[in-house]
């Protein structure tokens, strides 16, 4: 039974790939790039927000103030991509070991607006500083080759280049979720007090959990400086740090795929309703509030739960699940939210 | 010798083109894409109705042009940069578009300017104020159309002295557009013989602006200039009036303003305001003719100088095409840069070699209520800045096109 469930995941992994490494052919390549740019910023957001169970309203300033970095890099210092990611990359920890060690020390909404008001300096900060160029932005940022050998300059190229890292994050995300680290921060999502009990240096943990998060997001931000090739406030305002937590929900938080739906959904929305003209943002608040009626659990969460549901109800239907919600009279429940 | 050069490929490709007229034509349609803020701060002074003004362009030019059909797509981009940059790719790489135009927003508008530039298709913008547009990030394919900062700041600050008004004070919005209007308009100020008596700079955005107009109030000068736009100038100027510092003497200068804005704060908060504006509707029997054409499709409202603008340079574009019968990016602009512009929206106006379009701006003072006949009549015109005394001259330009 276990190994056929393996097995299918690892199917399921294959296929996955084989769409990534076909879709631009389908699809316009620049969007793809940037959808699997917000979907690493949404996955590495939902490492908090899904599995320790922190709410983060200022993840903006790690993907903004990183893609800023990434873009002064290579344009005015003039290094390759390679060195801009992972300016990002440090960039965004740096600010998250700042962030985090002021923030972990309060819980839900005092963490929140903590997170948002740090975050706000850094976005005063953008907003100020010379070398941002305030809201003009960094623009045209070149695509310099890859260790100074692989070209990128095409737009397919610059989608694997951004696949590539793409993978690389959302593994890093996968090993610490499934990690014994991993489960620690689980066990501070569900009870933290009782993960203290049993020896946790909580604040330890919180704050290694946030500064790779932090680090993932400035990966995230400064890999899309080199597909839009420009570096501008939107990134750094505080809606966007709105915006990846909307992602987040909408795909599922707390599931590996739920953030990457989410971002694919969120971006897909704002790329094709921009043709619809003025009715853009009414079209789509009236997709989220849908989303949010229909789908509590979120995108993935409601598909996960309605096929374990499939699998259990006719396959096993003794089972204790099924018993432990036989104090329900309605036999559908299990699939609604 | 460049300019010789550039004529004479110009003229060799056009006589090379003249034979097979259809074929140069991409796709055979001339797709014009307007993409700009449909949703946002930007929407009522653009958005649809730059979208109309296309069309209308469009529409008079015969719905074709060289042979081909024009279509006209539109898009909102939100405000954000990002997503500007990946209309504008795709509706090149995708669409045919072959020329994107207005785009507000200066951060947009740079986007699409390095977007087209790579590509070698046309950007005319109308909205944004950037001067970055013709100066570092100048392109042989990118015409800045309506107005830019320096335009304004210039405008305004050398006519208010003019008339007497030597003592300045700004109120300026602590970012970079702030900073750079402040900088022009003092340069101005300064040259026509006034002095800058003081400037408090105010946070980006803000509600309450008590302090810094009381610091102008008591400041003795003559006039109180609003380095600001958008939401921080209506908060400005509503502030100022209960402050009632226009009673008092002092005069207030608004430098980025446009018609809506002085619509939706009414003529009692913005009376005597004055304004440097690159057309308005009501400037002579040609601008009326056209604004009475767009009200009556645009919900009865009047158009701004930027919706003017984007018919006035889709107008000029496709004229351009129909002349050289091609629509390849280069050739059109420098066909463009080579025939003056008369219309509805300037005069003799020219688009110099750095994408500049040179052309008259007005100074403005907005009527009291008193002084207006109806909706829509704000302004009377106070007098006419000649266009090369209006922009930015060459000789100072950054944009790597001048030869200098």
């Amino acid at each position: 039974m276990m190994g056929s469930v393996k097995m299918h995941k690892g199917l399921w992994l294959v296929l996955g790939l084989v769409a990534l490494a076909v879709a631009p052919l389908v699809v316009y390549p620049v969007f793809l790039a940037k959808v699997l740019c917000f979907a690493l910023f949404a996955a590495a957001f939902n490492l908090l927000l899904g599995y320790v169970g922190l709410l983060s309203f200022g993840h903006a300033a790690f993907f903004g103030f990183a893609a800023y970095c990434g873009a002064h890099v290579t344009k005015v210092w003039g290094f390759g991509p390679e060195v801009a990611i992972l300016t990002g990359t440090a960039v965004g920890a740096g600010l998250g070991l700042v962030f985090g060690a002021i923030a972990i020390r309060r819980q839900g909404i005092y963490f929140a607006m903590v997170t948002l008001a740090l975050a706000q300096m850094v976005y005063f900060v953008a907003l100020q500083a010379p070398f941002t160029h305030g809201e003009d932005g960094i623009q045209g940022v070149p695509r310099r080759p890859l260790f100074g050998l692989i070209d990128i300059g095409s737009n397919i190229a610059i989608y694997y280049f951004v696949l590539a890292v793409f993978l690389i994050g959302v593994f890093i995300i996968y090993r610490t979720v499934h990690s014994p680290f991993g489960q620690i921060l689980k066990s501070i999502r569900e009870n933290e007090p009782r993960a203290i009990s049993l020896g946790y240096d909580t604040d330890r943990y919180k704050l290694i959990a946030f500064v790779l998060s932090a680090g993932l997001s400035g990966l995230a931000g400064s890999t899309k400086v080199l597909v839009f090739q420009l570096a501008s406030l939107t990134d750094v305002q505080w809606q966007m740090s709105g915006e990846v937590v909307l992602m987040t929900i909408l795909g599922g938080m707390g599931t590996m795929l739920g953030p990457i739906v989410g971002a694919a959904v969120v971006v897909s929305m704002q790329n094709y309703l921009a043709q619809v003209g003025s009715m853009t943002t009414i079209v789509q608040g009236a997709i989220f509030v849908v989303c949010v009626l229909l789908f509590r659990r979120g995108i993935v969460g409601e598909l996960a739960a309605f096929l374990r549901s499939r699998r259990k109800t006719p396959a096993e239907p003794e089972s204790s699940y099924q018993q432990a919600g036989a104090a329900a009279p309605a036999p559908e429940r299990p699939r609604g939210g | 010798m460049s300019k010789l050069k550039t004529a004479l490929m110009a003229g060799i490709a056009s006589v090379a083109l003249a034979g097979t007229a259809q074929a140069e034509i991409t796709n055979n349609v001339v797709k014009i894409g307007v993409l700009d803020d449909m949703s946002g701060v930007y929407a009522d002074l653009a958005g649809e109705g730059s979208v109309l003004a296309a069309r209308m362009a469009v529409e008079d030019a015969g719905g074709s042009v060289a042979g081909s059909p024009i279509e006209v797509i539109s898009a909102d981009h939100q405000n954000k940069a990002d997503i500007a940059a990946n209309v504008a790719r795709q509706w090149i790489d995708t669409d045919q578009v072959d020329v994107v135009v207005d785009v507000g927003n200066s951060a947009a508008a740079l986007a699409v300017q390095e977007v087209t530039e790579t590509k070698g298709k046309v950007h005319l913008n109308s909205t944004a104020a950037t001067t970055a547009l013709t100066n570092e990030k100048c392109s042989p394919t990118g015409v800045h159309w309506t107005y830019d900062t320096y335009a304004l700041a210039n405008g305004t600050g050398k006519a208010l002295v003019e008339q007497g008004a030597k003592k300045w004070f700004f109120i300026t919005a602590d970012y970079a557009f702030g900073h750079s209007l402040e900088e022009n308009t003092s340069k101005a100020v300064k040259s026509a013989g006034g002095e800058v008596v003081g400037s408090v700079r105010a946070p980006f955005p803000n509600n309450d602006f008590s302090s810094y107009l009381l610091q102008a109030q008591g400041s003795g000068a003559d006039v109180i200039a609003f380095a600001n736009t958008g939401g921080d100038f209506v908060n400005a100027l509503k502030q100022a009036q209960e402050f009632g510092i226009t009673q008092s003497g002092q005069k207030i200068a608004g430098l980025l303003v446009f018609l809506t804005d002085v619509h939706s704060l009414g003529l009692e908060s913005t009376k005597g305001l004055t304004i440097t504006t690159g057309w308005y509707w009501d400037q002579d029997e040609d601008s009326r003719a056209w604004a009475d054409r767009f009200a009556e499709r645009n919900g009865g409202k009047r158009p701004t100088m930027v919706q003017a603008g984007v018919y006035s340079a889709v107008s000029h574009y496709l004229k351009a095409i129909a002349a050289i019968e091609s629509d390849e990016g280069k050739p059109v602009v420098d066909q463009m840069k080579q025939t003056p512009i008369n219309d509805m929206f300037a005069k003799n106006g020219k688009i110099r070699e750095d994408g500049r379009m040179v052309h008259d701006m007005k100074l403005v003072q907005v009527k009291t209520p008193d002084e207006s006949k109806g909706e829509w009549d704000y302004y009377k015109i106070l007098s006419n800045i000649p266009g090369d005394q209006a922009f930015m001259p060459l000789s100072e330009s950054t944009c790597d096109l001048v030869k200098q």
